[in-house]
């Protein structure tokens, strides 16, 4: 589905990925763990095309496409879904609304029938309680006035509702006490199937005790130096990351 | 260059200073001596302004004598003004001698496909009917003001209701005491250079008078729909609620035009007596020039609402999308105690146009309240500027004022400022204003398109959200209609 190779890229002339390569299955979780400034939401925000990311080598292609040269919205609607680690607030625009636009920008971009007000309200309904969210956060406006947790929730729920192939969780775990955690999780749980796949960005292993991963790597520096099952994570936990780092050096020291 | 009104560029010296201008006007008077010329479709006057184009065009109006005495008051008052400070405008010097003041419309393009193709692309947006886009487009120029026929549809029920809605030429004719008692008691002749102006020359416009006690039983709207080249740039509208009436007036001006730059100086007086209340809003789209700014209207409008009775209220919406240059201050005089008044306003600037536009709140009676919710929108090479004048009378006891004044930037080369003033001569009035600035952030722009929406969609939909507040005010169809506006007006504000 996904498969970045040797990815290379520069944000404001620093160069921050540097020879990344992945593969993901349909299906998969994936989970990218590192610590902070290796990379881990460069990655997610170069896979979603925000500007300002340079890629100065290296390939991704998504479902035989070159995801590179499309437009985020383009990615969108190819089903690549961003959890933002900071969602934006839209004041005045309505949640729903905002929603309708997305969705059916979407499928009109893939060239399927646009849903109607009665078809839209009807899908939202069913992935509210999926979600077990309120419909309260529909009235409002885009994450204005919203807490950490319901902004976490409203991403993982127009993820629901945008049904990504690839959905790409950028730090979904931060800022949130235990019990949004489980709920953030238990939303992403819901979602998983056999055709999508994901890609979990975070700092700590916690949320892996929730979302339980098929495969965990560890970046730093720009480059995916350890891939393993779910136990890594629990290794990185006991040990933190400078036991890889440290193992790195010794590596390499071993080496020469 | 065959516009009559048009603002003229020629270096020749036919071009005139302003101190000179009695003095021109007079020759240029006798020079058309002719007077008007009269052909099969059309009648019109030739370009030039004096005290015998207005005794002509009073005529040609079968006016009474107390209204041409009117005009030509005003007309010697504004002889004597000075030039308006043009604040923070850029305009080119406007020669009134190149004006024709009196004129059917001109023979438009034959048929659609002579129609520019930018301009019916934009009507297929707005989503006007064919049939409608061909009257808009100037090709049919039977409907100068569609108020009228509005008015004719519902005539019987606004009649039992005891309404009176026709055009000012005809109020003057048929309701000559009401409009005697009214007219300039809002906006005196000589309050400032434009209305003196129009005063002297208004053309046409709006008379609506709603008796005590009565509660219009529908929104009245007029449009502006197809001011072809000549008509309806000095229109004055008249709007009188007596004692416990109320009434929603509609004025909108959606439709684009082509020509080279015109003036626009119309000016619209509201009174409210006792416990009365007036909601008037505009949507305004007259052609803002193009991309340089070559072209657009000039629009320079004086809007004032007296709130006379005690716990009267006057409300203005208005949401600006058009004209090059827009200088435009709907007031209010909240004469009356415990009177209210209101002024909610989005308005848009794009390519090079510019705005110099808000609202004065003359608080006089005890207790009167106002709110001003300004929301300024600049993209482009536009500038936009809200004025605001909160001035609170010695007896205006307890009297409350709130301003807020947003604005949001779209690109880096757009400007935007906010000139609030306040007088307050009273102790125990509270005056608070509020004011941000805010630019579409590129955060929200890769928000909006991560989740599927294109660029353009994304930055509507982010201002249409700013925009919230006001266009709440709006009633529904105007408020879709100005939304559909704002979209149009911004394509190609980003990329």
């Amino acid at each position: 589905m996904l498969k970045i190779e040797n990815l290379h890229a520069r944000v404001e002339g620093k160069d921050i990925l540097k020879g990344l390569s992945l593969t993901v299955n349909p299906g998969e979780v994936h989970a990218i763990m590192g610590p902070n400034g290796a990379g881990k939401s460069t990655l997610g925000n170069v896979l979603s095309g925000r500007d300002g990311y340079e890629v100065t080598e290296g390939s991704v292609i998504f479902e035989g496409r070159d995801l590179l040269a499309l437009e985020p919205e383009e990615r969108a609607a190819a089903g690549v879904f961003l959890a933002f680690q900071y969602p934006v607030e839209i004041p005045g625009v309505n949640n729903t609304y905002f929603l309708r636009a997305a969705l059916n920008a979407q499928r009109k971009q893939r060239g399927e029938a646009e849903l109607d007000s009665m078809q839209f309200l009807k899908l939202v309904r069913e992935k509210l309680k999926i979600m077990q969210i309120s419909d309260e956060l529909l009235h409002r406006a885009v994450n204005e006035g919203f807490s950490g947790g319901e902004k976490k929730r409203n991403e993982i729920f127009q993820m629901a509702v945008l049904e990504p192939k690839l959905a790409i969780l950028d730090e979904t775990d931060s800022g949130l006490d235990i019990d949004a955690l489980k709920q953030v999780a238990q939303g992403v749980n819901a979602l998983r199937s056999a055709d999508r796949a994901f890609l979990v960005i975070t700092h700590y292993q916690r949320l892996l005790d929730y979302i339980e991963p098929d495969f965990v790597h560890v970046l730093a520096d720009g480059r995916i130096v350890e891939s393993g099952d779910k136990t890594l994570a629990h290794k990185l936990e006991e040990h933190g990351y400078a036991w890889v780092a440290e193992r790195d050096e010794s590596l390499a020291g071993a080496r020469t | 260059m065959t516009s009559p009104i048009g603002i003229s560029e020629r270096s020749d010296n036919s071009a005139i200073t302003l101190r000179d201008n009695a003095e021109v006007a007079e020759a240029l008077g006798r020079r058309y001596e002719a007077g008007f010329v009269t052909d099969i479709e059309m009648t019109s006057l030739p370009p030039g302004l004096s005290e015998d184009t207005i005794r002509q065009l009073s005529a040609i109006k079968l006016e009474p004598e107390w209204m041409t005495e009117w005009r030509l008051k005003a007309y010697r008052h504004w002889l004597t003004m000075p030039t308006p400070d043009w604040a923070k405008l850029k305009l080119t010097p406007i020669d009134y001698q190149s004006i024709s003041y009196y004129a059917a419309p001109k023979a438009g393009p034959k048929s659609l496909a002579e129609v520019d193709p930018k301009l019916l692309e934009t009507y297929e947006k707005l989503g006007v009917p064919l049939h409608e886009r061909a009257k808009l487009a100037g090709v049919a120029v039977d409907a100068v003001f569609d108020s009228v026929s509005v008015g004719t549809t519902f005539r019987k029920e606004l009649a039992e209701a005891g309404v009176i809605f026709c055009s000012m030429s005809e109020a003057i004719r048929e309701h000559g005491e009401l409009v005697q008692q009214y007219l300039g008691s809002v906006v005196p002749t000589g309050d400032n250079y434009f209305a003196a102006l129009n005063s002297a020359v208004f053309s046409d416009g709006s008379f609506v008078f709603i008796p005590k006690g009565v509660r219009c039983p529908m929104e009245l709207s007029t449009y502006f729909r197809i001011n072809a080249i000549n008509t309806g740039q000095f229109e004055r509208t008249l709007i009188v609620c007596e004692d416990d009436a109320y009434v929603s007036y509609l004025e909108g001006c959606t439709a684009p035009m082509r020509d080279e730059n015109q003036l626009h100086a119309a000016v619209v007086e509201l009174v409210a007596l006792e416990r009365a209340q007036i909601k008037y809003s505009t949507v305004q789209n007259w052609y803002p020039g193009d991309e340089n700014g070559v072209g657009g209207i000039y629009n320079f409008v004086t809007k004032r609402g007296d709130c006379r009775g005690n716990d009267s209220k006057i409300s203005w919406t208005q949401v600006e999308t058009g004209s090059a240059i827009t200088w435009k201050y709907p007031s209010c005089v909240l004469r009356g105690d415990r009177s209210v008044g209101e002024f909610y306003s989005v308005a848009l600037t794009h390519h090079r146009q510019q705005a110099d536009t808000g609202t004065k709140m003359i608080h006089i009676g005890k207790g009167t309240k106002s709110k001003i919710v300004s929301k300024g929108i600049s993209a482009g090479r536009s500038s936009n500027s809200y004025r605001g004048l909160v001035k609170i009378e010695k007896g205006a006891e307890g009297a409350r004022n709130h301003t807020q004044c947003d604005s949001l930037l779209i690109g880096k080369r757009c400007g935007a400022h906010t000139f609030p003033y306040m007088e307050v001569k009273n102790p125990s009035a509270i005056v608070e204003h509020e004011a941000t600035t805010s630019k579409i952030s590129d955060d929200q722009m890769f928000y909006c398109r991560s989740r599927g929406i294109g660029e353009e969609d994304a930055v509507s939909m982010i201002v249409d959200g700013f925009c919230k507040q006001v266009f709440r005010e709006l009633p529904m169809e105007f408020a879709v209609e100005a939304k559909k506006l704002l979209e149009v007006s911004l394509e190609g504000a980003v990329g």
